[in-house]
């Protein structure tokens, strides 16, 4: 008997992979990615199997731990946000190099529109670059049915498959129907073909030309999909292409039913072949997508002349930002809805640090002291203390990725910047910052790196953080002078002590380490309600 | 038939236990749904919205039109009017009237008030001192689900009362009773009006 349960996209997916005989899931918490693994560590099936569903330390021990499992012929599941893949962007590769060998699905979770992210990269652009498939589902049953599929599909290829879905619809919740099978789990077994797991050049190049060949029959295979199709209209003044999510919003605009021939895609490499069958029918398409132009700037030049493609390239779909089904509606040439204008008496609420949040009692007391150093510059990370950037701190000059306050502080600290200051959490300290202290220790910088510690990873809700109870012991194993970690507790009454700690390890001219550590105020009530 | 809900309220306010308790009802009637929801750094005390949409036919998109929306649901007055481009010509307001004022810039009252009166359909209620009065002030955000019942139609009062039961129901009977009288004064003020 099927199960019907109301699923955001995240936790379709994970109920696909479980599904799926799924044996671990690998992972580092990033909006919009956060749920998959969290919907898999709650479900009874994963306690029953025994289910690997620990948080990693970063995206690519992640990537690295899923790609063993699937070595050792299980199933294996890695997720994470959209610029994780950048982290794991190594191993990624060298995944399509070896090969899968138990089924390895990567889930990345684009954010167009930076809901809450530093930019709007499309993974997709990834799956063309490493010759691997890319599956994007449209809607959320879709996003099961190809979580389930993808594990077939990654065995039957010998492949990995990436998996991408956007913040509409990772974190947006529909009525799934689960089916009635719940496949066993593989057991241990080795590749067939173990040479293609030792990528040195003279296996390397042997499996390069293999996967050369074997991407060509990925396209086939996109082509013969059901998850893609080239569905008739009687008007043929336009032909559309929309791709995974594109094809809801281009529908919506629709509801009896879309007048132009549509081909709808959500497996790639994109299938060629259904695309020259819709431009036999059409001079001018439209191609709507979700994130950047990957398959109009495929379309430029691929048809012959007097095909016209319109998309975000010439701004026919607006060349950034996440697609609403408003922004498709304006490029269909339809008129827009009769609406209300925007009120003028609204004020823009933007995101804030809690009231009571340690980072902020943090940001007050490094404020009270560097307002005595002019040249001081401090350099942010990527957590909810990015927000001290916002008024009324002001703290930070920089924020860019995961890890970058150490390395950047060294940096700059080099280039004569004092006080050179990090900023950086916990979490983001153990998933990229501990390698950039080992390089500071080394080179004897001039910086004073300060983790403000909340014993979580707070901004995408609280999870386990990797180094929580040991980080004194990590800076120390690190190299970092014993009477230079010092540990604060960010509180008001706690000003003039924070500020003094904070002044002498600026005026130590060498790594000092500051380590302000209260729990996140989100966790300590949830944990005193348990 | 069709309803497009935009759930509006800021970050922490959960604004979500609303959706859950339509999504349970809606759920059980067999009713086509979509609920896009905000995750992540805007949650932080910044605007937060809920774009719920419930149908008798499938729906495609995830997101409500401008325009489109038949109800704008708000926790707070303020971000009910952060939502008008959304509001269909003939759709309703419905919103507590007790400010969360978090930043420095937050309108006058009086304006805010002003431009909620400004529109055909609107039901404004303090539902923080309705839930109050009624011994239980954790239940205001019920009281707001009781008051958008009488124009939601697509799920009869009965029907969004089940869902109450269902959601709290490992919460004990006390709970569930406290929010069904949240739920009904709720009820009872939108009609009075």
């Amino acid at each position: 008997m099927a199960d019907k349960n109301l699923l955001l996209g995240d936790e379709a997916l994970a109920l696909g992979a479980l599904h799926a005989g799924l044996s671990g899931v690998f992972a580092y918490p990033g909006t919009p990615s956060t749920e998959i693994t969290e919907y898999i560590q709650l479900h009874p099936l994963a306690r029953e199997r025994n289910v690997h569903r620990d948080w990693s330390c970063n995206e690519k021990t992640a990537m690295e731990g899923a790609l063993g499992m699937s070595y050792a012929g299980k199933r294996a599941l890695v997720c994470f946000k959209h610029v994780g893949l950048n982290v794991c962007a190594d191993p990624f590769m060298g995944s399509a190099m070896t090969g899968a060998n138990g089924g390895l699905v990567i889930a990345s979770c684009d954010d167009p529109s930076m809901h809450s992210s530093q930019n709007e990269q499309d993974s997709r652009f990834y799956g063309a670059f490493a010759m691997m498939p890319v599956f994007e589902p449209s809607s959320q049953q879709e996003t099961y049915e190809m979580a389930r599929e993808a594990f077939d599909y990654s065995e039957r290829r010998g492949i990995p498959v990436l998996l991408r879905l956007t913040t509409r619809m990772a974190h947006s919740r529909a009525v799934v129907e689960s089916a009635p099978d719940i496949r066993e789990q593989n057991q241990l077994h080795y590749p067939a073909n173990p040479r293609q797991w030792v990528t040195l050049p003279v296996n390397a190049r042997v499996r390069n030309r293999q996967l050369i060949k074997d991407y060509a029959a990925f396209e086939a295979d996109a082509v013969s999909s059901r998850f893609n199709f080239l569905k008739e209209g009687p008007d043929k003044s336009l032909g559309i292409i929309a791709c995974g999510i594109a094809y809801n919003y281009l529908m919506e605009n629709f509801p009896d039913g879309c007048p132009y021939p549509v081909l709808k895609v959500s497996q790639y490499p994109f299938p060629r072949e259904l695309a020259k069958n819709l431009s036999g029918m059409t001079k001018t398409l439209l191609v709507l997508e979700e994130g950047q132009p990957l398959v109009e700037e495929r379309m430029k030049g691929v048809f012959p002349t007097g095909i016209t493609v319109h998309g975000r390239l010439d701004e026919t779909v607006p060349r950034d930002g996440e697609l609403t089904p408003d922004a498709v509606r304006a490029a269909l040439g339809l008129p827009a809805l009769p609406a209300y204008s925007a009120s003028q008496v609204v004020a823009p609420r933007p995101p804030a640090l809690c009231q009571g949040c340690g980072h902020r009692d943090f940001f007050t007391a490094l404020n009270n002291v560097l307002k005595d150093y002019e040249g001081a510059r401090v350099f942010g990370d990527i957590g909810c203390y990015t927000l001290g950037w916002m008024p009324p701190f002001h703290s930070l000059h920089t924020c860019v990725e995961m890890g970058a306050s150490v390395t950047m502080a060294i940096g700059s600290a080099c280039s004569g910047t004092f006080p050179a200051v990090a900023v950086i959490g916990d979490s983001t300290f153990t998933h990229s910052g501990m390698t950039g202290l080992l390089d500071a220790v080394n080179g004897k910088a001039d910086v004073t790196v300060c983790i403000s510690d909340n014993l979580t990873t707070g901004m995408t809700g609280g999870q386990d953080s990797a180094g929580t109870g040991r980080l004194e012991a990590i800076c120390e194993g690190l190299g970092v002078e014993p009477e230079h970690i010092r540990t604060i507790v960010p509180l008001p009454r706690n000003y003039p002590d924070m500020e003094k700690v904070i002044r002498e390890e600026i005026e130590y001219h060498g790594v000092s380490v500051i380590i302000s550590r209260r729990e996140c105020i989100q966790t300590l009530k949830r944990h005193a309600k348990k | 038939m069709k309803k497009d809900i935009i759930l509006a309220g800021v970050g922490g306010q959960g604004i979500l236990s609303i959706a859950t308790v339509i999504g349970s009802a809606a759920l059980e009637q067999g009713l086509y749904l979509k609920q896009a929801e905000v995750h992540g750094m805007s949650q932080r005390g910044g605007d937060v919205q809920s774009n719920l949409r419930l149908g008798t036919e499938p729906i495609y998109s995830d997101l409500i039109p401008k325009g489109g929306a038949d109800l704008v649901v708000s926790l707070e007055p303020m971000e009910a009017l952060r939502y008008l481009p959304y509001l269909s010509k003939e759709g309703w307001i419905i919103t507590n009237t007790t400010p969360l004022v978090n930043i420095p810039d937050y309108p006058a009252m009086e304006t805010v008030l002003a431009e909620l009166e400004k529109f055909p359909h609107v039901v404004a209620l303090d539902v923080d001192a309705i839930a109050k009065d009624l011994g239980s002030p954790r239940g205001a955000n019920m009281v707001l689900l009781g008051a958008m019942a009488s124009v939601l139609h697509i799920l009869e009062p009965e029907k969004l009362r089940e869902g109450i039961r269902r959601i709290f129901a490992r919460k004990g009977d006390a709970v569930v009773e406290s929010n069904i009288k949240a739920f009904d004064a709720g009820l009872a003020y939108s009609q009075k009006q």
